[in-house]
């Protein structure tokens, strides 16, 4: 007898655990395809799966097998036309022996596709915004909802129909108590001496008992909830770019995608991380993300500006005790005069002191070069701060893994 | 019992048929109802389209099988099964994630299809079935799984010497818990390198000659206990104390074993599970894991035309029959017989989509063509196989075949010159001292016999996998490994050997060596890893 059984509810996902090993095991060669990826694509299109090519040589499994050479027979089938002896030339060395077409389609690379959730896991691996407090703030924007008894008052979604009706219920016995009293008084000398007066009075009183409504206004009661601040780790990530007509179509493009990664990370890791994008020629503004990626505008270069205007905002809106307050700048280090001193001056006396972090992205004319910013910025010496050079785009992605690599606990 | 309950069934039917018939009930005893008629499969229909399958199938026509476990599964969990090379159960390896991603990469991408069923040789043997097949091809995938491949696995002496059906699921959850327990005592990495290296030698992990004792879960725990018991008895500090030996009695002691093992052994695996000089006994224990599964699919791998084909036949015997009974209508049988000939398909050399030879096509074709000579002989037929040709009871002559042979000799024996015609099989020889390749033999009167051996060597062993042997272990000196190949007609090792070789070391912690030497034993090669 046999049996026969539904498994179609079991785990589906039996393999997940060595799809994970796989991953694991060649992460670093799957780093590098994702880093390939992230370079080629446009900046709208970071945050999607992608299609993983890995040389198939790199993770074949070995094992004893017959090489090329020495002397066999293979029988095929199918023969139309051949006889015995008939010579045929050697197959080119790639593909397979005689006939075998199906044979010849060596296979290169190791293909397949990572889900978006995978992609942007191996994306960001590792990374996070350092030295993140969870602070308790006075301007609180968590809230936790929490039950705080019953109010007279509320929306009907909230009412509670138990309550209330045993409000209702206790007001009418309250209520018919004196009357009922009364009517028994009444009915008593009724039964005594009847007189016209008492049968009308009885009569109101019966009436008066009757109309005691079943359900007053004054007996609806409703669920009160309240919103009970909650302690959050919030942050605001300050993100300073160069414009200046220096900084070419190609350097923009370089900032521009490094930010991308950079907000990417952000809103996918954090919830609750303002972004305030400023962007500086000779003087600086407070764009919107759309302008910050997409726009294009030109000019002078005085980095102070952006500084500036980071300090103002931060004195108006975040308050370096209740914010956790990031930097990350990129330019192509080209300042002028006394500008990059004064940068410096700025950025070490008056805006590290209140950041967590702050980085600074150099995008040199040549890679090796340092502008004179990163000259006068490499006397900062602050663990707060941290300075890296990018000059192509696939140096964008291990720039940001570097910047924001989680520390060792 | 069971026909009993079939029958019952069958005049239920009948007289279901009796009554919705009003008038002229003639016909209604003959022709008995079909089971069903579309697509739509239920668990009931299942139920009894197996009922009359197995009536069929062990029946009328004496199969003998373990008892069927029918399990439906999705998509992706037959994807699963593939992975994990067809067990249901397996330990953790990256190079299963490996294949499920290669797999689920060609199915999405619909470069490939999945199979319609998987059956694993244990008892009770369990068949897959996918959902999305139909009721005809659920009813195909039973005959041809739980009654094909089971009585196969059942019959066939390799299956009966080197599997045992009883134990494998068993072991294969005492192997997947050891892993585990591995894991998390040694550390991931240190699992995985025991793991990679053993599944390089995988394929060099086989006996090929003595009958291993059977196992159950229990019997394997206590047994690893015991070995590492042993091991630890065996250890005694105060051997270490002792002075070194002298020159002189190391020498003699060499001289009294002059060379270990005594004779070359093929099963590298086992070997270096016995006597490598740097296992940890855990580490022991997952050769010797790796090595039981390399030996569970040996037979599968020497019987895969064989295997196939007698599960392909007996699907389509079985199914005629069914129709032949009235159970199934000529739709279902429509649908059977594409998928049929799908299966069969044998493409020529020069089409698109060729692979070589068919296991299914060839295997079906041969026991086919067994029946045929049993019962219809033509005079060439009584001149090749006297002994069968016309005898009529091609049933025993079929189940004889399917008991003692291996692809191999199943071939050398019973391919008929009028399938080697129908096949149009012809041999290209590809020789290393010739500028081109050249067509050895066809399928002609001077050929057939030719062809027959050169195919037939094509399923033999040595010509998948090369032949390396170990042939020294310095016991007494410094501990080095010698491996031979030996050359099989002139073909050397791909250049993975190297990477092998160095798994092997991995595995032997000493200098390990692999000696090639050609046809006449003279050394033609070495490689050394130290």
């Amino acid at each position: 007898m046999s049996i026969i059984i539904d498994r179609r509810l079991n785990d589906r996902n039996k393999n997940a655990v060595n799809r994970q090993r796989f991953l694991r095991r060649y992460k670093a060669q799957i780093q590098r395809a994702v880093d390939q990826m992230v370079s080629k694509r446009s900046i709208t299109d970071m945050e999607r799966g992608g299609t993983v090519n890995i040389p198939i040589k790199d993770i074949s499994e070995p094992s004893f097998r017959h090489g090329k050479g020495g002397d066999r027979e293979i029988v095929h089938a199918g023969n139309h036309s051949f006889s015995p002896g008939d010579r045929i030339p050697r197959p080119p060395p790639e593909r397979g022996t005689a006939g075998g077409q199906g044979e010849g389609d060596a296979q290169d690379d190791f293909v397949f596709s990572l889900s978006r959730e995978e992609f942007m896991n191996l994306f960001f691996d590792d990374l996070e915004l350092p030295r993140l407090v969870r602070n308790v703030l006075g301007d609180v924007r968590e809230y936790k909802w929490r039950r705080a008894g019953y109010t007279p008052s509320g929306v009907p979604a909230n009412l509670s129909i138990l309550r209330s009706l045993r409000n209702a219920t206790a007001r009418r016995i309250a209520l018919r108590g004196a009357l009922q009293r009364e009517l028994c008084e009444v009915e008593a000398a009724l039964q005594r001496a009847p007189t016209p007066e008492l049968l009308r009075r009885a009569e109101r009183l019966r009436a008066r008992i009757r109309h005691l409504p079943f359900l007053d206004e004054v007996d609806l009661r409703f669920r009160h909830r309240v919103r009970e601040p909650q302690p959050v780790a919030r942050a605001a990530m300050f993100c300073l770019m160069d414009v200046s007509a220096s900084m070419t179509e190609e350097k923009k493009d370089l900032a521009k995608r490094f930010f991308a990664l950079l907000y990417l990370f952000l809103s996918r890791k954090y919830e609750r991380v303002d972004l305030i994008f400023i962007r500086h020629t000779d003087n600086a503004q407070e764009v919107d993300e759309q302008t910050f990626f997409y726009g294009t505008q030109s000019g002078g270069t005085v980095v102070l500006s952006a500084l500036k205007l980071m300090d103002e905002i931060i004195a108006s809106r975040y308050d370096a005790s209740t914010w956790n307050l990031y930097g990350a700048q990129v330019s192509d280090g080209d300042a002028f005069g006394a500008d990059p001193e004064k940068s410096r001056a700025f950025l070490e006396e008056k805006l590290l002191p209140r950041l967590r972090y702050f980085a600074y992205v150099e995008v040199p004319d040549e890679p090796g070069r340092t502008g004179s910013l990163a000259h006068t910025y490499g006397r900062i010496e602050d663990e707060r701060f941290a300075m890296r050079s990018v000059s192509a785009r696939n140096g964008i992605y291990p720039v940001l893994r570097e910047l924001f690599a989680r520390e060792a606990a | 019992m069971i026909s009993a309950t079939v029958d019952e069934r069958k005049t239920a039917a009948g007289q279901a048929t009796d009554v919705a018939q009003t008038a002229g009930a003639a016909g209604a005893v003959a022709a008995a109802r079909p089971l069903s008629t579309g697509a739509e499969w239920t668990f009931d229909l299942i139920d009894a389209y197996d009922r009359a399958i197995r009536e069929i199938a062990v029946g009328e026509f004496g199969l003998d099988c373990y008892p069927n476990q029918i399990e439906i599964i999705a998509s992706e969990q037959m994807l699963d099964a593939y992975a994990s090379l067809g067990l249901p159960i397996g330990y953790s390896h990256w190079s299963f994630g490996k294949e499920f991603i290669r797999n689920e990469h060609l199915y999405r991408k619909g470069h490939q299809g999945l199979a319609y069923e998987i059956v694993i040789n244990s008892n009770p043997c369990i068949a897959y079935l996918m959902e999305e097949n139909t009721m005809a091809m659920q009813a195909l995938v039973i005959a041809h799984a739980c009654y094909g491949h089971n009585s196969f696995f059942k019959g066939n002496y390799l299956f009966r010497q080197w599997t045992d059906a009883e134990a494998i699921i068993d072991y294969m959850v005492f192997a997947k818990k050891y892993v585990a327990q591995c894991e998390e005592r040694y550390g991931l990495e240190a699992v995985e390198e025991v793991l990679d290296s053993c599944h390089a030698l995988m394929s060099h992990g086989v006996d090929r000659y003595h009958h291993p004792a059977p196992l159950s879960v229990e019997e394997e725990r206590r047994r690893q206990i015991e070995r590492e018991r042993h091991a630890w008895k065996q250890f005694d500090e105060i051997w270490r104390t002792l002075p070194a030996k002298s020159r002189g009695r190391e020498r003699k002691g060499m001289r009294a074993e002059p060379s270990f093992p005594a004779e070359p052994q093929e099963n590298l695996l086992y070997f270096i599970e016995k006597h490598s000089p740097c296992l940890e006994p855990w580490q022991a224990e997952i050769v010797r894991i790796v090595r039981k599964m390399a030996q569970y699919f040996y037979p599968q791998g020497q019987t895969k035309v064989m295997n196939e084909g007698w599960a392909t036949f007996w699907h389509y015997t079985i199914l005629n029959r069914l129709f032949d009974k009235g159970l199934v209508d000529s739709g279902f049988m429509l649908e059977v017989l594409a998928a049929h000939t799908n299966v069969i398909a044998q493409r020529g050399y020069d089409q698109r989509g060729y692979a070589g030879i068919n296991p299914y096509a060839l295997g079906y074709a041969m026991f086919t063509e067994l029946r045929r000579i049993c019962e219809t002989p033509s005079e060439e037929d009584r001149h090749w196989f006297p002994d069968i040709a016309g005898c009529r009871n091609w049933r025993k002559v079929l189940d004889f075949a399917m008991r003692n042979y291996k692809d191999e000799s199943f071939i050398a024996q019973y391919l008929s010159p009028r399938l080697m015609r129908e096949f149009r099989l012809f041999a290209i020889a590809d020789h290393e001292g010739e500028d081109s390749l050249f067509v050895d033999v066809i399928h002609n009167d001077q050929g057939y016999r030719r062809l027959r051996r050169l195919l037939a060597a094509q399923y033999n062993r040595d010509y998948q996998i090369p032949d390396v042997q170990i042939v020294r272990y310095e016991r007494r000196g410094d501990r080095s490994l010698t491996l031979r190949h030996r050359r099989h007609r002139g073909r050397p090792l791909d250049e993975a050997a190297e990477q092998v070789l160095k798994h092997v070391h991995r595995l032997w912690g000493f200098t390990v060596r692999l000696v090639t030497v050609d046809e006449n034993d003279k050394q033609v090669g070495m490689l050394e890893v130290k």
